[in-house]
């Protein structure tokens, strides 16, 4: 297991400190190079419109799905990361998500900074504390995906095969839980 | 076990949001911007969030006069342009812009040097709103001040408008000089420090802990060109603001998007290269050096 996090854009050091946590020394990916060689990655918070920028510049998010497709990557989307693991409810949307979690998010969904909250969510009967910045706001999910959370009547970590969505921030609490979830993720065509 | 993430131990939930906020800027770029216009081309090339203002720095110096938070019609164009954080400035201790600001639902306020300071002692409770600020800082006391105050962010004071990353680089080198003082001091001389640094004691602590600033540290004030940026992230800045840089160039949009490149990838010289190769010419900029002290931004604040 080689655990990797984006570190192109976004709050992606929260992140490796977590998995330092955990005993998982994870290495910051910013080129396609590095990209292929780790088995868990991790799209962290940041501003989705930056990221999904970046990703097409450098090539990276079609690596990102042909290796997810292929099996071979497992894969947590956090607030920003969980909107490009996701569908648009507009499917015209420029540039196209990356469109593996079935299930759709609406960006910027509870409004400006000074709509952000954190609120206490339950996660496997335990309370998990639920930091919101800017988030968005699951609107739909599939068959091919299964809520863990929810807050006020909305999912805010759901599962598919392979990869984890959350649209709050797990890395800036103190509960590693949704991280050890991660790392227990086996790729999705082993998940198969 | 109880597993405390390092860069996390921010007890108020606002804190923690708002730092929160600022740590999802990490490895982006904010532009300054006059318009809608210019905000659309900002997000198109990749930035961060936008810092809506009146006049870019560069201007500012040209034209003189009072420089003021920017006017509301502005602002309100600038939020319906673009789903980024909108940021906006707002005078050294003019707590009556920033509440304006936080009502207009601006995402960050930036204190700013920039603009002619309103109150030539004291700055804003940053503590009595609920939206974060960013403050320019010159040295670690200077930042542990700001923080102290309740700045979730802080960036450098370069000369703004100047395209000069000169005064920039010396902040970045000085706090991170400071910074290595203070983690390494014996922890019975940290009060002593906080003293000569004048600066809140609890925060000296937390540095000599954490072995950085709290809250991030971007670079700010003369940032031109796509190795400016890559060389403040190389010093350590966590994210780049640019003012004038983008604005000011040849071609904005090639240069927005090459400055977003460059500060992705900034350890990288082969994308550093195909970045600047990308740019449109920078501004033509004025040597921060030879500039007479009055006319200098950074002594602005303390």
């Amino acid at each position: 297991m080689q655990v990797g996090v984006l570190a192109l854009q976004g709050g992606f050091e929260p992140h490796v400190a977590m998995l330092s946590t955990l005993g998982v020394v994870a290495r910051e990916v910013r080129s396609p190079l590095a990209l292929r060689e780790v088995t868990h990655l991790v799209l962290p918070g940041g501003e989705s419109t930056t990221l999904h920028h970046l990703l097409e510049l450098f090539g990276m998010g079609e690596l990102i799905r042909e290796r997810y497709l292929a099996g071979e990557l497992a894969l947590l989307g956090t607030c920003a990361g969980a909107i490009l693991l996701g569908h648009a409810a507009d499917p015209r949307e420029r540039p196209p998500r990356l469109e593996l979690l079935d299930a759709q998010l609406e960006r910027n969904a509870y409004g400006r900074q000074r709509e952000s909250f954190s609120a206490p969510i339950e996660l496997d009967g335990q309370s998990l504390e639920g930091v919101f910045i800017r988030a968005p706001r699951f609107t739909h999910v599939g068959p091919n995906a299964r809520v863990l959370a929810a807050h006020a009547g909305s999912p805010v970590l759901v599962e598919g095969p392979g990869l984890l969505a959350a649209t709050f921030h797990p890395e800036l609490g103190r509960d590693p839980r949704v991280h050890r979830r991660f790392l227990e993720l086996r790729s999705a065509a082993a998940a198969r | 076990m109880n597993p405390t993430p390092a860069t996390l131990d921010a007890p108020q939930a606002e804190t923690q949001l708002n730092v929160g906020l600022a740590r999802m800027l990490c490895g982006g770029v904010i532009m300054d911007v006059t318009d809608a216009e210019q905000a659309r081309i900002a997000e198109g090339a990749g930035a961060v969030a936008v810092m809506a203002l009146e006049r870019v720095p560069s201007d500012i110096r040209k034209e003189g006069g009072v420089a003021r938070m920017a006017a509301i019609e502005k602002v309100l164009e600038i939020q319906a342009a673009v789903t980024i954080p909108v940021m906006a400035k707002a005078r050294i201790g003019h707590f009556v812009e920033a509440r304006v600001l936080e009502e207009l639902g601006v995402d960050f306020i930036d204190e700013s040097e920039v603009l002619t300071p309103a109150d030539s002692e004291h700055h804003i409770d940053k503590r009595a709103f609920r939206v974060p600020f960013v403050c320019g800082a010159t040295c670690l006391a200077e930042a542990l001040r700001r923080i102290g105050e309740g700045a979730a962010l802080i960036r450098t004071k370069g000369e703004a408008g100047t395209g000069d990353i000169v005064e920039a680089v010396r902040h970045l080198r000085l706090v991170n000089r400071e910074i290595r003082m203070v983690r390494s001091a014996p922890r019975e001389e940290l009060m002593a420090i906080a003293k000569e640094l004048r600066a809140p004691y609890e925060l000296v602590l937390k540095v000599h802990e954490l072995g950085r600033l709290p809250v991030p540290n971007f670079a700010a004030g003369g940032v031109a060109t796509p190795a400016d940026a890559a060389l403040a992230m190389a010093l350590g800045a966590e994210a780049v603001f640019v003012g004038s840089g983008i604005f000011k160039s040849a071609d904005p949009a090639r240069t927005a998007a090459a400055v977003v490149k460059a500060t992705a990838r900034w350890n990288e010289p082969g994308i550093v290269a195909q970045a600047c190769r990308e740019s449109g010419a920078p501004m033509r900029g004025q040597s921060a050096a030879a500039m007479p002290s009055e006319e200098r931004l950074a002594t602005r604040g303390w």
